[in-house]
């Protein structure tokens, strides 16, 4: 069958210049004439794999076949050249500019040799438009146009470079369900027409209706390729999520106290009107940990941003305490016990040329015990700071030294111990352990477990599914910004149950997941 | 003498026409660079090195188009300096703009001291002015005829540049990839435009009609050159092109807006007002402008998110 390939990535290995290995070995082989659905987690390689395809990313091993004959692909202008397209996910369009402008880009037809011939601009789009019945208005200026049409535009302008690999990546994730239906009509009508068409989503009912077959990637590698007419989103869900090593965390089952923080009716749209969050409801409780299951991008970032205060608040309600947070700043928060680890460490968890001793104090320097008239009291700072880095285990020759000479592990844990060390009544912790290194991890994970036990509430926020079952003592599923499941004891949760959830194949009913709001 | 009757002549709107011309060359210049996404504030300096070159060249070629010639070039020159520092090396845009504008204004001084022994004025220099003309039929118009007609050469150049820079933004496939680097330079690269080599085109027709806004101020405004005489214009051209929301209509409009200022900064001299205070009337202009402009962004942002 190697024949009938139109591409193939072979032993494909991208280790960027952090020495993250992004794809080890990857394997992608798609058939001509098919659509081909490619698959995976956050952080599985999918992106990469397609960077390094359409040659944004360089590659240290492997072969990419292109009709059976070895191609190298050096820049997104070769791949054109090669009729390969890409629809990226951030559009890539000038706004003001109209959409037969944007198709003809950098390929204009002339007039009288020095003018751009606009009418065969717009007539040439018009009638790729009918080949393809992609109903856009040529003459539109793209910044008019809603979200859906753009897409079709990207696809045109692919299109209109004679691409014969129509390449994906995650189309649908701006699209309401209607103009996904209209996507797949117009992607099965290019497959007729001979297209080759690479899917890149992680929603598997969208894989199961549009797709021939699949190639699934976990943590880099390739799991395998799937013809998907025998194959249930169940099976798929189970190649796609899994569990790796397990590192075990010691703790002693949960005594949880009364509610600390509450959100109730929450609802945040996106500046198109697309809705982020749907109705959330839940309660963290005194000495608990609640995760936050869901594959990135449901809604989770906004989430843990708006109970912070650092985005501005939207329609529902959250109370600390009972005290309700509608209207008050991010330091008064704060001032309510509320402590914060972002998911985003370089741009709200460290100043990262400040010193780790200026980050420690960053958010204590004003107070009388640092701070008298005016003045830092650099003997209380310098206390307090040696302090911190012993019982933080923070590596670094001098606490003056900036906090940008320390590995990612060490800058995490800096942040940690701001955050723990003023004893909060709740943490908000997004993916505290994303890209360290195993012995942080660990050290970050007992750390919240210790603060749990001090009788801080925790919220817990992360993909790593390892660390949401280990870690949590019960847990919310996040699915389409909506709250798709409660499981109040994370130990009796399976990873295929989880998975499930987090890719919208099963949700449990109102009543079951209002359990997470404890009577109230 | 009432300000009223000063304002009401044909010499006075004969005059904006001719103070406009150097803010208006300028302007269009600035408005191409800003379409490729560049805040080029080194126009002043540009504008500066070509008055003086202006002056150089027609001295001692004994011709007016040499001398023009001269102002294009060196201040071409010295926008492909800039174009060099900010895209090749790629220095911050503002402080390589401020250093070669303090190099104009401190290079023409020593260029002119060394040439003439003078640091003032090139008055020494036997140089050149780009001659006046009559717009036959149009002349004998009464009010019209002694508004629009017997200006400089480069004042009906500059009226031509805005329909030559509308076609070349609006019409032709370079306007094209220049908007779209200016906008989004990702979306340009990615089918292929480079963005580097767009900007350095749209670099060298800012240096080109920066040039001619030069050789204008002394070889038409005046007939010499004097010691920083761009006198912040530079500056004021970048505010109209902001003004005119960076259109080559809306730029001609805000920069005649300014010329209007310039000339009653000249014309009210005669008043009892202190002459320092009529003075300020184009940069307050200026401030003003930039006020308007940014009230009107910001409502029209409002706007829109009330929309959605």
């Amino acid at each position: 069958m190697a024949g009938s390939y139109i591409l193939e990535m072979r032993g494909i290995t991208k280790v960027y210049s952090n020495g993250f290995v992004a794809n080890k070995d990857v394997n992608l082989a798609v058939r001509e004439g098919e659509i081909h659905a490619l698959v995976g987690e956050n952080g599985a390689g999918k992106s990469t794999l397609m960077k390094v395809l359409f040659g944004v990313e360089s590659h240290e091993e492997g072969d990419i076949l292109l009709h059976g004959k070895p191609v190298k692909i050096d820049g997104p202008i070769s791949a054109i050249d090669m009729g390969i397209g890409m629809v990226h996910q951030h559009f890539m369009l000038v706004p003001s500019l109209t959409v037969a402008e944007n198709i003809v880009l950098g390929r204009e037809p002339r007039k009288s040799g020095v003018l751009v011939d606009m009418e065969k601009a717009i007539a040439d789009t018009a009638a790729l438009c009918g080949k393809y019945n992609l109903k856009v208005d040529p003459a539109a200026r793209v910044r008019d146009l809603p979200v859906g049409m753009k897409q079709k535009v990207e696809i045109l302008k692919a299109l209109y470079r004679q691409a014969k690999v129509l390449i994906l990546d995650e189309p649908t994730a701006v699209l309401t369900p209607q103009e996904t239906e209209e996507l797949f009509v117009e992607l099965k009508r290019m497959k007729e027409a001979g297209h080759t068409v690479i899917f890149i989503s992680h929603k598997l009912n969208e894989v199961k209706e549009l797709c021939d077959r699949v190639t699934v990637l976990r943590l880099g590698r390739t799991v395998g390729t799937a013809d998907l007419a025998g194959l249930t989103e169940r099976e798929i869900s189970r190649m796609m999520v899994g569990r790796d090593v397990i590192l075990k965390i010691e703790k002693s089952p949960a005594k949880p106290g009364p509610e600390v923080l509450r959100v109730r009716d929450l609802n945040l749209n996106a500046g198109d009107g697309r809705p982020i969050l749907r109705n959330v409801n839940f309660s963290v409780r005194m000495g608990e940990i609640l995760g936050v299951a869901g594959v990135e991008g449901n809604g989770q970032r906004e989430l843990s941003e708006l109970i912070t205060g650092l985005l501005p608040f939207a329609r529902g309600e959250i109370a600390i305490d009972g005290s309700p947070i509608r209207g008050k700043s991010i330091r008064q928060i704060r001032d309510l016990g509320v402590s914060h680890i972002s998911e985003d460490r370089m741009t709200y968890g460290v100043a990262d040329r400040a010193t780790v001793s200026e980050n420690v104090i960053s958010d204590r320097f004003g107070k009388p015990e640092y701070c008298t008239r005016g003045f830092l009291r650099a003997k209380e700072i310098k206390k307090l700071t040696s302090q911190l880095v012993e019982e933080f285990h923070i590596k670094c020759d001098d606490a003056s030294a900036p906090v940008k000479t320390l590995s990612g592990g060490n800058m995490q844990k800096v942040v940690a111990a701001r955050e723990f060390s003023l004893g909060p009544r709740l943490s908000i912790v997004n993916q505290p352990t994303r890209g360290i290194d195993v012995g942080a991890t660990e050290f970050v994970r007992n750390k919240i477990v210790e603060l749990r036990d001090a009788g801080t509430a925790v919220l817990l926020i992360s993909a790593d599914l390892n660390e949401i079952l280990e870690l949590s003592d019960s847990l919310i599923v996040m699915h389409n910004g909506e709250v798709a499941a409660y499981l109040p004891d994370s130990s009796q949760v399976t990873e295929t149950e989880l998975g499930e959830y987090m890719l919208g194949i099963r949700r449990q009913g109102d009543e079951e997941i209002r359990r997470v709001c404890h009577g109230r | 003498m009432n300000a009223w009757d000063i304002i009401f002549t044909t010499e006075f709107a004969f005059m904006v026409f001719r103070v406009t011309t150097p803010i208006l060359f300028t302007a269009l210049g600035a408005m191409v660079s800003r379409r490729a996404g560049i805040m080029n504030i080194s126009l002043e300096g540009m504008m500066l090195v070509g008055a003086l070159f202006g002056v150089i060249g027609s001295t001692y070629t004994q011709s007016v188009l040499a001398g023009v010639a001269c102002a294009v070039a060196s201040s071409l020159a010295l926008s492909l300096i800039f174009a060099y520092f900010v895209l090749k090396l790629r220095s911050d845009l503002i402080l390589t703009g401020i250093a070669l504008n303090l190099m104009a204004s401190g290079g023409t001084v020593f260029l002119l001291s060394v040439l003439c022994g003078d640091k003032g004025v090139s008055t020494s220099m036997n140089s050149l002015v780009v001659p006046s003309v009559d717009i036959p039929v149009i002349k004998d118009i009464p009010v019209l005829g002694e508004i629009i007609s017997g200006h400089n050469l480069l004042t009906y150049g500059a009226l031509l540049s805005v329909a030559v820079v509308y076609l070349l933004i609006n019409k032709s496939p370079m306007g094209l990839r220049i908007r779209s680097v200016g906008e989004n330079p990702d979306a340009a690269e990615s089918v292929g435009i480079s963005v580097i080599r767009t900007r350095f085109t749209a670099l060298i027709i800012t240096g080109i009609l920066s040039g001619l806004g030069g050789a204008f101020m002394s070889m038409g405004y005046v007939s010499w050159f004097a010691r920083d005489m761009a006198a912040g214009r530079g500056y004021i051209a970048l505010a109209a092109q902001n003004l005119g929301n960076a259109t080559p209509l809306g730029t001609c409009l805000a920069s005649f807006l300014f010329g209007v200022a310039d000339a009653l900064s000249s014309s009210l001299q005669v008043l009892s007002v202190p002459a320092e205070f009529i003075q300020m009337i184009p940069y307050v202009t200026t401030v003003i402008g930039l006020v308007i402009y940014a009230a009107r962004r910001k409502r029209q942002t409002a706007k829109k998110s009330a929309a959605l």
